[in-house]
């Protein structure tokens, strides 16, 4: 993702946006557990969990004005790392 | 990209660093839930269902509300507005401090239920549930350790904000401690549907 132009921050109305789509999201991912969908609720909770996170990382945490390669890389890094060892463990687990 | 490094990110980068550890260390408990999970799906069903979805849902919105709070304050000191900055980082510590205050009335619910670890209540429950409130305990435990420790922070920059040493032209101690407060944030995101919110 390219630091977007000259700016370094997205300003105050851009964090009250995420503040407010952060507060539906966490509405909507009650509803979804409150819907008794089974096997996708979690997949469902975890993805919505996920944009959320996304959207505290891009624009709270800056890091879609960012410049710095070595911090854009971090993130990317820790999910693959995490993504490794879960992944991993859980093809023993499984498969026992 | 131009060989220029901005002048003083490397604070920045020393926090985004800290904060990739941070990752690997709730990444590993995250590893423990999912794999305990799996083993045993009715226990931890049964556990979550003895938890407040209500307080669970009141407290994510405490933190998203708190990481609005102090982005706001780093945008105030970016614009010279130390004052309103000040008054942003006080919003946040009322926010983790509310939080705790949810969390400890939801472990004091459960201590009352003979819920806590080593309890012989607990113990005598099915290994599922004993796994299942261990992790609780341990991850909100943690996570709350590390919320005492954000507000703390938070509390000694607000002191220096006021004084003068950190400002427009010395931000960075308020935009660390700005982004360890997200990350608190986002492990709780985390945490919330797995312990609130499964089925």
């Amino acid at each position: 993702m390219n630091a977007a132009e000259n700016k370094t921050e997205a300003g105050i109305g851009m964090y009250a946006l995420v503040w407010a789509a952060l507060m539906l999201l966490t509405a909507l991912t009650v509803a979804t557990a409150g819907m008794n969908l089974r096997k996708i609720t979690i997949i469902v909770c975890l993805g919505i969990a996920a944009l959320k996170s996304l959207l505290v990382l891009l624009y709270f945490m800056h890091l879609r004005y960012e410049n710095r390669t070595v911090i854009k890389l971090i993130i990317p890094i820790a999910i693959v790392t995490l993504a490794i060892f879960i992944g991993g463990t859980f093809s023993d687990v499984f498969t026992r | 990209m131009s060989g220029e490094i901005e002048k003083g990110s490397g604070g920045r980068v020393g926090m985004w660093l800290f904060i990739s550890t941070e990752i690997l260390l709730f990444g590993g408990l995250f590893l423990l839930y999912s794999m305990y999970r799996f083993k045993n799906p009715v226990d931890f069903h049964a556990g979550s269902r003895e938890l407040s979805r209500f307080f669970g849902t009141l407290n994510t919105a405490f933190l998203i509300t708190s990481s609005f709070t102090v982005v706001l304050a780093v945008h105030w000191l970016r614009h010279n507005r130390p004052e309103k900055a000040g008054l942003f980082i006080l919003a946040t510590i009322g926010f983790a401090f509310a939080f705790l205050v949810v969390k400890a009335i939801e472990w004091s619910a459960k201590f009352e239920h003979g819920l806590y670890p080593s309890a012989h209540v607990l113990l005598s429950r099915p290994r599922g549930e004993v796994l299942y409130f261990g992790l609780y305990f341990m991850m909100t435990g943690l996570h709350a350790l590390h919320v005492i420790a954000g507000a703390g922070v938070l509390s000694v920059v607000y002191a220096w904000v006021k004084r003068g040493r950190v400002s427009k032209d010395k931000p960075i101690l308020l935009e660390n401690a700005a982004l360890f407060w997200h990350l608190v944030d986002i492990i709780w995101i985390f945490l919330f549907p797995l312990f609130y919110l499964i089925t």
